[in-house]
């Protein structure tokens, strides 16, 4: 185990989160500084993700660094019946970083523990996915100057989706106000409810995306809602449009208001939205990469401005 | 005196380690997280006996062992309210609640298909996160579950 892995979110104190942001915030002015010269970065794939593989190997490409690795398992020994930590094991005698991304829950933690290289969780199944957090972090910081107080609302799937539930989480040191907006079959569940409550979280349930809690807002934090997550599919096809974002509905906004979404989105943001100063979905995509920067660096210690 | 059926079938037993007020739904539970069924010790195990407090209880005697603490423990996770009984000579020496562990390992199997301890040898790992609803929540993909629910390994 190396203490300079990355597995959860909840593994970040708020002084490492404040830092890492500070280090994002210095990528974003160079970044191409190669300080990772002489380094070798495993990305290991187990589930093709070319949205998040594509951003860690720029990140790498950019510091200097080197890579090997695999873009899914069907390439891989673990399609011959190898172990992950055989495969982790044997890795981790070539490279100085491994970031991991795996279909099965719990394989970040597993692979941490296995050796003694770092390791950075890219996404393990439905579980964890901490630089999405990290660079949802940044995105907030950098368009509202503060992280300290904002009031963010949640829209879509609050059920199952893993991005919104671990903002919650780094969050929580920031005494924010959330608005959770969905319809009930795919509501915030009740440990997050739960966890609000324990950490005194102030939040309140909305089944309507109406304009009070549009202009109130100064985070709105799309996403997708998918068919296959419904049980009632007529439910589905009564609700699928109710959680859009139009234009129009931005009108009364606060003039500080950002819109994100991981990405990719189908039809839950308009397109005609896409031309207003306000959506940032995109420009949050372009953080990714030099939030990942700062995550490669505190994982191999190594002092971004050295 | 009072003693009743049950504690005379304890006291029967000259050397080992009885574990007693198990609730009858959990008896079998806890038999395999002591692994009691490959020891070569004489065993006796009574279920659906008549307690006041549980309505009906499972009994364990082992003869001619001693648990570590840590083992009998475990049963803490299933069986909350059962008792452990040191008997030596005849004489109940030692006696004591059992206490549930902070973590738990290598005894629950996850409730979670997809998790990594279902799909690869190795031991499973529990962190207990609420004592008295006996919450367990797994130390690799934070699936929850109760220790009445758990699925013994
Ligand atoms: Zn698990």
């Amino acid at each position: 185990m190396n203490q300079h892995s990355l597995v959860s979110i909840s593994d970040l104190s708020k002084e490492k989160m404040l830092r890492l942001l500070e280090q994002a915030r210095y990528f974003e002015e160079h970044p191409n500084h190669k300080i990772l010269d002489g380094k070798v970065v495993g990305t290991l794939f187990f589930e093709p993700s070319t949205r998040t593989r594509l951003s860690f190997e720029t990140a790498v490409n950019r510091l200097g660094g080197r890579i090997i690795g695999f873009a899914d398992a069907n390439t891989t020994s673990s399609s011959k019946g190898e172990t992950l930590k055989d495969t982790i094991k044997m890795v981790s005698n070539y490279v100085d970083l491994i970031i991991m991304r795996h279909y099965l829950e719990g394989a970040a933690r597993y692979a941490a523990e296995v050796t003694d290289i770092p390791v950075i969780n890219a996404g393990d199944g439905a579980n964890q996915h901490p630089s999405q957090t990290m660079l949802d972090l940044y995105s907030i910081y950098k368009t509202q100057g503060t992280l300290q107080g904002l009031t963010i609302t949640l829209v879509g799937d609050l059920k199952y989706g893993r991005t919104v539930h671990s903002l919650i989480m780094a969050m929580k040191y920031f005494s924010p106000t959330f608005r959770f907006v969905a319809c009930d079959e795919l509501q915030m569940p009740k440990e997050y409810l739960k966890y609000c409550d324990e950490q005194g979280i102030d939040y309140s349930i909305h089944t309507d995306f109406s304009a009070e809690v549009i202009n109130t807002s100064d985070i709105i934090y799309m996403t997708r809602v998918q068919r296959e997550r419904f049980t009632d599919l007529a439910e589905y096809e009564r609700v699928k449009d109710l959680y859009t974002l139009h234009n129009a509905m931005l009108d009364n906004s606060r003039d500080n208001l950002r819109i994100l979404h991981p990405l990719p989105r189908v039809n839950e943001i308009s397109p005609d939205v896409d031309d207003n100063p306000k959506a940032y979905y995109f420009n949050q995509a372009r953080n990714g990469l030099y939030m990942r920067q700062a995550l490669i660096c505190d994982a191999l210690q190594i002092a971004p401005d050295a | 005196m009072t003693t009743n059926k049950t504690s005379l079938a304890v006291a029967a037993l000259r050397n080992g380690t009885v574990i007693d007020h198990i609730p009858a739904d959990q008896l079998f539970k806890c038999v395999k997280i002591l692994g009691v069924e490959n020891l070569s010790n004489q065993l006796t195990i009574g279920n659906n006996l008549m307690s006041h407090k549980l309505g009906a209880k499972g009994i364990i005697k082992i003869a001619d062992i001693t648990f570590p603490e840590k083992v009998l423990n475990r049963v803490a996770l299933v069986a909350p309210t059962a008792v452990v009984n040191i008997i030596r000579d005849y004489h109940v020496v030692e006696k004591r609640p059992v206490v549930l562990p902070q973590t738990v390992v290598g005894i629950v199997r996850c409730s979670n298909p997809k998790c990594i301890t279902n799909n690869e040898p190795m031991a499973t790992r529990f962190e207990v996160v609420d004592a008295e609803s006996r919450t367990i929540r797994c130390h690799y993909c934070n699936h929850a579950t109760t220790g009445a629910k758990a699925d013994i390994i």
